[in-house]
Order: structure tokens, then C-alpha cells, then sequence
């Protein structure tokens, strides 16, 4: 059961992403970066962090992603023109990416051991409360600091973003 | 009985209470609003109007489904797809009453409790607003357009004090999954005095209890809130170009929303399910004693009707009402259904005053709204927080 | 190359998400690229650190610790920061050239 959820979501994500990259308008692109957020967020849950989960629809597909669609949508600038393709261009690169995925993928398969199987269950430790402690007990110094660095974006992005007044 | 059987006949009875009561929270908001205006609402479908939900429906799948020839085609049915899935979903985490034995089955009247289950509400009321922003952009209309991006910054912008406001009672129950809260608002003080979390120590969270109210009407765009869908305003927002039934997704999501967050509202603020005065005094008597009442009025008008065929009508919702109070006092069904009367009262009240403010209150233009939650809503959020968790770690 | 599993009813090996993460991380790189839209560019860089965190992630579930979630949760704060600044600054350059093609902003080329 865990392959086959990791293999939907996994077509899913890798489809939203070549979407993302081949479509000409950016609120395509976007849609499908929030599809591929979401499906990164199933394959999360399957790792044990539903924390993480959690935190990524919120932050991840429920805040940035909606800002990024704001600023297309106000700017409303049209999709991209398309270049001067060459055509053999294509048939080139494809098999040269399959390749080198392919070999990857084996190097990868390789190195990782037999026994590192992902079993949904089997990790413990995602969930808020563990998160939390270990935050607050080995990682106060990194919260503080990324507090105050959002409070830089916040103002840099306000000034940045206002109208001049004359 | 299978794991995976039990959860999709728990679902399909959820989803089937889920859609009526979605009718009839239009029916019931159409006759509270006409009363407050002092006139009737709809009386002639049926019975008092009864069945105007029904007539609604069946105008709706009836009317010719227009497709403009130029809207974006994938977004324009993309959006309220999305809009309805994402509201009919959030229903899947909220209990409505205790673990109960139903004959050979011990289940608990949730579909799942997850661990992380505010979180969870809290995501997809986030993703919630793509079906708006999509609705807006896909019509090809500068006044939906508008009306979208509006509606959208609204509801990214009252996310915050409502997250903030929910943070201030978690910080007191500990816990994050639903059941687990209301089980800590179990328990009662000074004998009578029940330890929901608008009453319990150190810090009763009566101001959260009111910025997520307020926080909610913002969330589902309702009044004073609903600028972005007003029909004099923005011609109808961003909705505009939709018609038949993907109007009506709009609209049952809009509703399936405000059931949302009345849930949410009752499990985190008002104790769930729990009654109201401790079991020992009675309070296992309420439904049949409210029952018996609304029977007793029932037969009284029905002696003395204002119209002719209310000689019947009356009388016949006396008899069921009756009935009704009848079946609390039976001891093994008035355990599956005490927690679930309390629920649904406490959820009902809220959306009772959802309606009325509705019915009473003027709306706010939309700059007065954005500068309402950017500098009064979350300073004060803020603040309750850092009062509360000051409090709770003091003590 | 050892061969895929006949049934797959079991559970998923690790290799398999890092290799996701890999093919995730590619697609990134190849938007940022080969792309000539600002927010695109932008989108993708957004998608390598979505694959980087499900590499943190994956290998947090190896070692048993939540650490890698920690690292997680902090690049998605430090993406969100770095999302608000740069849409700032996208909004200025289309305030000043009204083009989002990255070639044309290209006045301090020879």
C-alpha cells in the first residue's frame, strides 16, 4: 500500500513539475507548483512528519503560493513569447536526460541499503509535540534568528512595494 | 466489522447529513432573515416553505449551464471544484459526539481524529482560497477580477488573527487533535459551572472566543464582511460569470465553510459536546423537556391558526416533535444521541447568530475591513497570546 | 540493476524518494534555466527547495531523529522571507520596465 501511494503521488508531483516548466503562462506554472506542494505534502505524511505536512500546506501552499498568484494576477503581464526553436534540439537532450537519470537512479539505488524501507507508521517522531521540544531545547537560537529575518522581509518588502508619495 | 467498510458507510451518512443540512440552513436562513425584516419568506413550496430547498435544487440542475465563450475553460471549472472540495473536506475531522456502541460496532462519531486535526482545518481553510481567486480570474471580467483578488486578500488577511486566536486555547488544552480537546473540557467547577475554555483557568479565553468569531464571518465572507460578493456592489463579485450548478458549488461552499467554522468554534470554545450543567442536576432532560415544549406550542397554535391549512401542519410538527421527545427518554438511544443534541444545539446557536447578524448589520467598505484586521484584530490577538501563555507558564 | 519489485504491495525503499527528490530538483534547475519569465524563474527555485526538503525529510526518517524536519521548517521560513522580498522587487522592475522578460532587463550589458 505505501509503494502504490508513493507511486501515484510521486507521477503526480513530477507531472505537476514538468508542467510547471513547459507551460507559457506563469498562473499554469503556479497551479502547478501548488500541485506539486500538495503532493509532496502526502509524501510527508507517508514519512512520519505530519508536522511538516501541516506546516507546508499552510506556509508552503496556503501563504506563498497565493502571493505568488497575487503578484501574477495584478501584474497580469501575459505568457512568454516563444524563441527560435531549433528542432533537433529535443531529440538531443531527451535521451541524454533519461540517461543520466537513469544512471542516477542506479548510483542512488545502490548506495542506499536494502533495509532503509519507508513503512508508514514507523516513525514516531513528527508529530508537534516532539517537533516542538527539540525546537525549543536544541534550536532556540535559529528560531529567534529566522523571527527577526522575517521581520526584515516584512519591512524590506513594504518599502520595496509602496507607491512613492510625490 | 472491516476498518475500511465501517469508514465509508460513516462517511457516506456524514456527507448525506452534511448536504441536507446544508439545504435547510438556506431555508432556515431565508425565514430568520424575513422575520427580523418583519415579513414571511418563502410559505408556498410545501408547507411554511419547507420544501423550497428541494424547488431550489431542481432550478439550479435545470437551468442551462452556460459556458461564456471567453473564459479560461480549465480554470473556470477548476475553481468551485475546487471551492466545494476543500470545504466538503474539513467536515471529515470534526467529532459530533462520544464513542458509542451501535449494536455490534465500537466506533466513535468522527471520521478519523488525527493527531494534527487543527492544523488540518486550519491548511485547507488556506487552500480555500484558490477556488476564489481562480473563480476571479478565470472569468475574464474586470469586475470579478477585482472581486476575487479582493475576497482573497480578505481571507489571507483574517487567517492570521484566526490562527492567532485558536494558538491561545491550545496553549491551555495541550493538545492539538480534536477529541483530545474536548475531552479536556470535561468536568465541571464549583459543582455547576462547566470547564469549557471560555470559563476555565487561568486565562478565559473570552476575547479569542470573540476574534475568531469575527475572524470566521471574514473567513466565509460573510456579513459585515461580504463586500467582495455583494450584488450592488461589485455586480456579484467574483461569481459574476457562473451560473446553474456551478453557482450553486459557490454557494454550498460558502455554507459548508460556516458549518466549518461553527464546528470548530464549538469544539474549541464551548466544550463540543459537553452538556452545560452536570448530568446529576438534569441536564439529560433538556431535549425532551425543549421537545415536549415546542410540541406543547405546536398543538396550541394549531387550535387557533392564522391560515387554514396550518389546522393541519401544526399539529402534525407537534406529533413529530413528540415523537422526538420520546426517543431521548429511551436509555440506550439517548446515550448515542445526548452528545450529539448538545453538539448540534451549541453549533445551531452559533449559526443562529451568524444569520442574525446578517439580518441586522450594515457592511464594512473594504478598506475600513482590511485596516480593522491589520490594526485592531491581531494586535489584540497578539496580545491575548502572550497573556495567556504568561499565565499558563506562571502557573 | 536490481530489478523492481514484482508486487508492489510493500513498502517503498528510501532510494525512491531521494531519487524523486532528484528528478524534482532537475526540473527546477531546468525551469531556472531555460525560462525567460521572472516569476517562472522564480517559481522553480521555489521547486528545488521543495525537493531539497523532501531529501531532508527522507533522510530525517533514516536516521530516526527529527532534526531533518527542523531543517525543513526553517528553509520553508527562510523561502517565505525570500518570496515577499522578491516579489517586491519583481513588482518594482515591472513598475519601472513593464516587461518580465528577464532578457530585457539587461541595461547594465555592454
Amino acid at each position: 500500500m505505501d509503494s502504490i501511494l508513493f507511486l501515484i503521488f510521486a507521477a503526480i508531483a513530477v507531472g505537476c513539475g514538468l508542467n510547471l516548466v513547459l507551460q507559457t503562462h506563469p498562473i499554469s506554472s503556479a497551479l502547478s507548483l501548488v500541485g506539486v506542494m500538495g503532493s509532496l505534502a502526502v509524501l510527508y505524511l507517508l514519512l512520519g512528519g505530519e508536522f511538516i505536512a501541516m506546516a507546508q500546506l499552510i506556509v508552503y501552499a496556503g501563504a506563498i503560493m497565493v502571493l505568488f498568484i497575487f503578484v501574477i494576477m495584478l501584474l497580469n503581464a501575459g505568457g512568454e513569447r516563444r524563441g527560435r526553436k531549433r528542432l533537433w534540439a529535443p531529440w538531443a537532450g531527451a535521451p541524454m536526460v533519461a540517461a543520466i537519470i537513469g544512471i542516477g537512479a542506479y548510483l542512488i539505488q545502490r548506495a542506499a541499503p536494502r533495509t532503509a524501507e519507508v513503512t508508514f507508521g514507523a516513525f514516531q517522531h513528527g508529530n508537534p509535540s516532539d517537533i516542538g521540544t527539540n525546537l525549543f531545547e536544541n534550536y532556540v537560537l535559529p528560531f529567534e534568528i529566522t523571527s527577526i529575518l522575517i521581520l526584515i522581509a516584512i519591512v524590506g518588502a513594504i518599502v520595496l512595494a509602496r507607491k512613492e508619495i510625490e | 466489522m472491516n476498518f475500511l467498510i465501517l469508514s465509508l458507510i460513516k462517511a457516506a451518512v456524514v456527507a448525506f447529513v452534511l448536504m441536507t443540512t446544508l439545504a435547510y440552513l438556506q431555508w432556515i436562513e431565508r425565514k430568520v432573515i424575513a422575520h427580523i425584516q418583519l415579513r414571511v419568506g418563502p410559505r408556498r413550496v410545501g408547507p411554511h416553505g419547507l420544501l423550497q430547498p428541494l424547488a431550489d435544487v431542481i432550478k439550479l440542475l435545470t437551468k442551462e449551464d452556460l459556458l461564456p465563450s471567453h473564459v479560461n475553460k480549465v480554470f473556470y471549472f477548476l475553481a468551485p471544484f475546487i471551492a466545494v472540495f476543500f470545504a466538503l473536506i474539513a467536515i471529515s475531522v470534526i467529532p459530533f459526539g462520544t464513542e458509542v456502541n451501535l449494536g455490534p460496532v465500537h466506533t466513535a462519531m468522527q471520521l478519523t481524529d488525527l493527531n494534527i486535526g487543527v492544523l488540518f482545518i486550519l491548511g485547507l481553510s488556506g487552500m480555500g482560497v484558490y477556488g476564489v481567486a481562480l473563480a476571479g480570474w478565470a472569468s475574464n471580467n474586470k469586475y470579478a477580477l477585482l472581486g476575487g483578488l479582493r475576497s482573497s486578500a480578505q481571507m489571507i488577511s483574517y487567517e492570521l488573527p484566526m490562527a492567532l486566536a485558536i494558538a491561545a486555547p491550545l496553549l491551555m488544552l495541550n493538545t492539538l487533535s480534536f477529541r483530545q480537546l474536548v475531552e479536556a473540557q470535561s468536568g465541571y467547577y464549583l459543582g455547576f459551572i462547566p470547564r469549557w475554555t471560555i470559563f476555565q483557568g487561568p486565562v478565559p479565553q473570552l476575547v479569542s472566543f470573540i476574534l475568531f468569531g469575527i475572524a470566521a464571518f471574514a473567513e466565509t465572507n460573510r456579513v459585515p464582511f461580504d463586500l467582495p460578493e455583494a450584488e450592488n456592489e461589485l455586480v456579484a463579485g467574483f461569481h459574476t460569470e457562473y451560473s446553474s450548478m456551478k453557482f450553486a458549488a459557490f454557494f454550498m461552499a460558502e455554507y459548508a465553510n460556516m458549518v466549518t467554522v461553527s464546528c470548530v468554534a464549538t469544539l474549541l470554545f464551548l466544550g463540543g459536546w459537553q452538556p452545560l450543567w452536570p448530568a446529576q442536576y438534569g441536564s439529560n432532560f433538556l431535549p425532551t423537556a425543549m421537545f415536549l415544549a415546542g410540541a406543547a406550542l405546536c398543538f396550541y397554535h394549531g387550535f387557533h391558526p392564522a391560515r387554514s391549512f396550518d389546522r393541519i401542519t401544526l399539529p402534525a410538527a407537534g406529533v413529530v416533535f413528540l415523537g422526538i421527545a420520546v426517543v431521548f427518554l429511551i436509555p440506550p438511544v439517548a446515550a448515542v444521541l445526548l452528545p450529539l443534541f448538545w453538539f448540534a444545539a451549541k453549533v445551531g446557536f452559533i449559526l443562529f447568530v451568524y444569520i442574525w447578524v446578517r439580518g441586522t448589520l450594515p457592511r464594512f467598505r473594504y478598506d475600513q475591513l482590511m485596516r480593522f484586521a491589520w490594526t485592531f484584530m491581531f494586535p489584540v490577538a497578539v496580545a491575548n497570546l502572550f497573556l495567556t501563555g504568561l499565565a499558563v507558564a506562571l502557573s | 540493476m536490481p530489478p523492481l519489485p514484482a508486487v508492489i504491495h510493500g513498502p517503498a525503499p528510501l532510494s525512491w524518494y531521494l531519487i524523486l527528490s532528484a528528478v524534482l530538483f532537475a526540473l527546477g534547475a531546468a525551469g531556472f534555466l531555460f525560462r525567460r519569465n521572472i516569476i517562472t524563474v522564480f517559481m522553480s527555485i521555489e521547486l528545488m527547495l521543495n525537493a531539497v526538503n523532501l531529501s531532508f525529510i527522507a533522510f530525517s526518517y533514516k536516521l530516526g531523529r527529527n532534526d531533518g524536519h527542523i531543517f525543513s521548517f526553517f528553509v520553508m521560513v527562510v523561502a517565505a522571507a525570500e518570496a515577499a522580498v522578491g516579489l517586491a522587487i519583481i513588482l518594482t522592475v515591472f513598475k519601472n520596465r513593464q516587461t518580465l522578460e528577464i532578457d530585457e532587463v539587461s541595461s547594465l550589458k555592454n
